[in-house]
């Protein structure tokens, strides 16, 4: 049997065999298809460029991959509207590395621009699962935005590949219940993993608006300086810190307070989630301490850790 | 104490009796007959045997909540003490079901108590529940002996202390896998000092305070099932415990704890570490112990060297369910995969039972676990990543259930994944003869995959479908066959409000039931519901469930 139509993300197989944009675009709207792709993507760009109704000629690099991904009906419009939001607000404030940092990471894992992808952000009302980043949002690149100069579509992303991967409702097909069971109480390998003697201790990193969890190894990060450039690297695009802080722009030889100065009086603070399940600012602390009590990082929007003191006792509820 | 027949006057359904037996010698051969799928053969022989059967059933199994109506049940059934309840459609537990949906038990109860006094079991699966139900329950009936809830939602552990507080006679407490408000507090603490009678309590979700003193009396008390939230509290009670048969709930295992076990494993038959983050290695010791296990729960921390050691230690499994530790996570590398299913198939001949969560798998590997145990009744492959193809080939998965559903002739359940084409239905069709139950995501091309599973499997009973490309033609090309299937389910297909309409009207013993997303066009029916009633339309529906 021959093999089948190329599906996108929801098992459609699209009549046109080939994934060319415009062809299929055009196809999607004329047919006024019910997909309503357009209005339920969330698309990253530049303020004023998120209107749902894009064009059909501003189909990003994505669909030169062929992975058109199509939309879940129970997409979102709430829930992950944060992280277009989040751009929104920081219009003055991207930062790109530019240079090889972010790229290499983009490129790598391809992680931060995928084809559009489902945004199973919209949870119907009822169990919210902690540790589950429920929703991505979409991350298509617009022409407008400056970026880096190595062509996005150099990523492949397969379907199998799960750089590519979205998340969807209800799917891998696990109860709420075992769901909610998973995150109040981690698999060890996150947490003992150093006492297996496996070497490494990852520790799960999210970014406030970010559509996706990171890890990062602590083992391989000596201090405070290598653990804020792992997450510079990762999250980059996002931006930790914006360079306009008192203080020179380069973000050569970060120290700690370096660190700190970023992300004070930007968007976001560093925070970590220590085994009492508190709450605290990531720095107070010796890096050894540190490293054995850090059972989570969030990268959090200033506004929401006004309060969050050092040693604050105030509980931060994940919004995954 | 049950009700008593009314005597019927030999002529009253105007035919000759075929026998001389009276209606009290008939019930009492009939009383024994216990599976209710033969309770329905009884009753059809004829009216005397339909009544005779009527009389003498004490349990009643009804899969779906919505089929029939509380008052037909009593109304045919008056000496019940045992009744099994199952509500939502089973995609309900992943979120595709919105909240306040129905199948709440209360209207059920208020009649029960009427009707069934003496009412001793109550089982539901899917069903809300609320703490004022299981008060009410709880009162009204005192001879109440065993509550199961699996899966259910609507209540807390309020409910639960009621339970406790109120049941004098109860014998078995299970309670898994709900969505339970858990208040913690101490709802065990509830059950009366002198409390004997509880042999079976199961609670392993929940996080309450547990009173040890009070767990140890009841474990030494209990002679078959435990399951226990912090088993490391329990190392004495565990030496005790030679008889254990079952053994779950083990959330904080760690390696030091795991051989405080030991002793009480010799007999396990069923062993659930479903919610403990094993290493291979620490399973493999444990399994050493345990070779008379049957059932075997795992998370998928326990990686292929694990299973290995399942394979090696457990001859007589037959039922293997390994579950994701962490589902969503992209980046994660490990995991089970073929080789840890292949390795199990060749030292568990006697599996029957799978249900296997992996993030890759080949056709190769599915048709050698299957030759090695051809005897599946239950096969659940879910590859966790939607659309994927044989990873070693690239080739859609057709083959692998191809070869399971040639090979295994007695399959009655079986749930798909991965990359599959039309071709993986036409094999279902072909040879799936005893399926009952099939579940299929993110699969299929064309209508023609459902056509074939809706003309070819005899015994279809539950056909629940989600991302797939079926639509109308596929939809209506099982007029002829809801009827005879308990439910079907389609969502995020390619079915239209017209098509349902079509099939509601055409089929006016069929529940024809739509949920629209927000966002989608007026013509597409999101969430297809169609299942068979005695009792109509749902009185209960809420606004979003549209009745067609």
């Amino acid at each position: 049997m021959s093999m089948p139509l190329e599906h996108d993300y929801i098992g459609f197989s699209e009549s046109v065999p080939s994934m060319e944009i415009s062809g299929r675009s055009s196809e999607r709207s004329s047919t006024g298809s019910r997909l309503n792709l357009k209005a339920t993507e969330l698309r990253l760009g530049l303020p004023g460029s998120e209107s749902p109704e894009r064009d059909e000629d501003d189909c990003g690099v994505e669909d030169k991959n062929g992975f058109q991904l199509g939309v879940l009906k129970c997409l979102v419009s709430g829930a992950k509207r944060g992280f277009s939001d989040a751009i929104d607000g920081a219009a003055g404030k991207w930062v790109y590395s530019g240079s090889g940092g972010s790229e290499t990471e983009l490129g790598k894992s391809g992680n931060l621009f995928s084809p559009r992808a489902i945004n199973a952000g919209k949870t119907l009302a009822g169990s919210e699962c902690n540790n589950q980043p429920k929703g991505v949002a979409v991350a298509t690149v617009e022409d407008g935005i400056p970026q880096s100069p190595k062509p996005l579509h150099e990523k492949k992303p397969q379907v199998s590949a799960p750089a590519a991967k979205a998340q969807v409702v209800g799917w891998p097909p696990i109860r709420s219940f075992r769901k909610n069971s998973m995150a109040s109480h981690p698999p060890k390998t996150d947490d003992d993993a150093e006492k297996m003697g496996s070497g490494c201790l990852y520790i799960k990193v999210s970014m406030d608006g970010a559509p996706y969890l990171r890890k990062v190894d602590l083992k391989t990060c000596g201090s405070y300086m290598d653990l804020s450039s792992a997450l510079e690297k990762m999250f980059g695009c996002f931006t930790i810190g914006q360079c306009g802080s008192p203080g020179a722009p380069s973000r050569d030889g970060l120290s700690e307070s370096r660190l700190m100065d970023l992300l004070h009086g930007s968007e976001y603070v560093l925070t970590y989630e220590d085994k009492d399940c508190d709450w605290m600012l990531v720095g107070d602390v010796p890096w050894e301490m540190f490293t054995e009590t850090c059972r989570r990082l969030r990268i959090m929007k200033s506004s929401e850790a006004i309060g969050l003191a050092p040693r604050a006792m105030e509980k931060c509820k994940s919004r995954n | 104490m049950s009700s008593k027949r009314k005597k019927e006057s030999p002529e009253s359904d105007g035919s000759t009796r075929a026998s001389n037996f009276p209606d009290e010698v008939l019930e009492r051969v009939l009383g024994p007959v216990k599976s209710h799928k033969d309770r329905s053969s009884v009753s059809l022989v004829c009216k005397d045997w339909y009544n005779a059967e009527r009389w003498s059933r004490t349990h009643v199994f009804i899969g779906n909540c919505y089929s029939v109506s509380p008052e037909i049940v009593t109304r045919r059934f008056p000496n019940i003490r045992s009744v099994t309840l199952k509500g939502k459609p089973r995609f309900s537990d992943f979120n595709l079901v919105p909240p306040n949906w129905g199948a709440d038990i209360q209207n059920w109860l208020v009649l029960f108590a009427t009707k069934y006094p003496c009412l001793e079991e109550l089982r539901l699966k899917r069903m809300t529940v609320t703490d004022e139900s299981l008060e009410f329950l709880a009162l009204s009936f005192p001879n109440f002996k065993a509550l199961s809830l699996l899966s259910c939602d609507g209540f807390s552990t309020d409910g639960l202390a009621a339970i406790a507080t109120h049941c004098k006679n109860l014998v078995e407490l299970d309670i898994q896998e709900n969505d339970i408000d858990d208040k913690s507090g101490g709802w065990l603490s509830c059950f009366p000092e002198t409390f004997t009678s509880l042999e079976i309590l199961n609670f392993a979700n929940l996080n309450s305070d547990v009173n040890f003193d009070f767990l140890e009396r009841l474990i030494s008390t209990f002679s078959q099932d435990l399951t226990a939230n912090q088993c490391s509290e329990l190392e004495s009670a565990f030496n005790n415990c030679k008889n254990l048969r079952t053994l779950s709930g083990l959330w904080e295992a760690t390696a030091l704890f795991l051989p405080v076990l030991y002793p009480a494993c010799s007999n396990l038959t069923f062993l659930n570490l479903s919610y403990a983050a094993l290493q291979s290695s620490e399973l493999a010791k444990l399994l050493a112990h345990c070779p008379n296990l049957r059932r075997l729960w795992v998370l998928d921390t326990v990686e292929d060297k694990g299973l290995e050691a399942v394979g090696l230690n457990c001859p007589l499994l037959e039922e293997l369910r390994v579950f994701p530790a962490d589902p969503f996570d992209n980046e994660i590398i490990h995991g089970v995969t073929e080789s840890g299913f292949v390795a199990v198939s060749y030292g568990c001949r006697r599996l029957h039972y799978v249900l296997y969560f992996c993030r890759q798998m080949t056709n190769a590997a599915v048709a050698t676990v299957v030759q090695n145990c051809p005897d599946f009744t239950h096969f659940r492959l879910c590859i966790m990543t939607p659309h994927q193809p044989d990873y070693l080939t690239d080739e859609p998965m057709d083959e692998a259930f191809g070869a399971v559903v040639k090979t295994c002739t007695k399959l009655q359940r079986l749930a798909v994944s991965g990359l599959l084409t039309d071709l993986t239905f036409e094999y279902i069709g072909k040879y799936a003869k005893n399926l009952e139950t099939l579940s299929v995501a993110f699969a299929g091309s064309s209508d023609w995959g459902m056509r074939c599973v809706l003309d070819g499997c005899p015994k279809l009973r539950k056909l629940e479908i989600r991302d797939c490309p079926f639509g109308n033609a596929a939809l209506l090309s099982g007029l002829g066959k809801y009827e005879s299937m308990r439910s079907l389910w389609m969502s995020a297909c390619k079915v239209t409000m017209n098509a349902c309409r079509l099939l509601a009207r055409q089929m006016p013993r069929l529940n024809v039931e739509v949920m629209k997303d927000e966002e989608s066009d007026d013509s597409q029916a999101d969430k297809v519901y169609v299942y068979r009633s005695v009792s109509g339309p749902r009185r209960d529906a809420p606004p979003f469930v549209l009745t067609l």
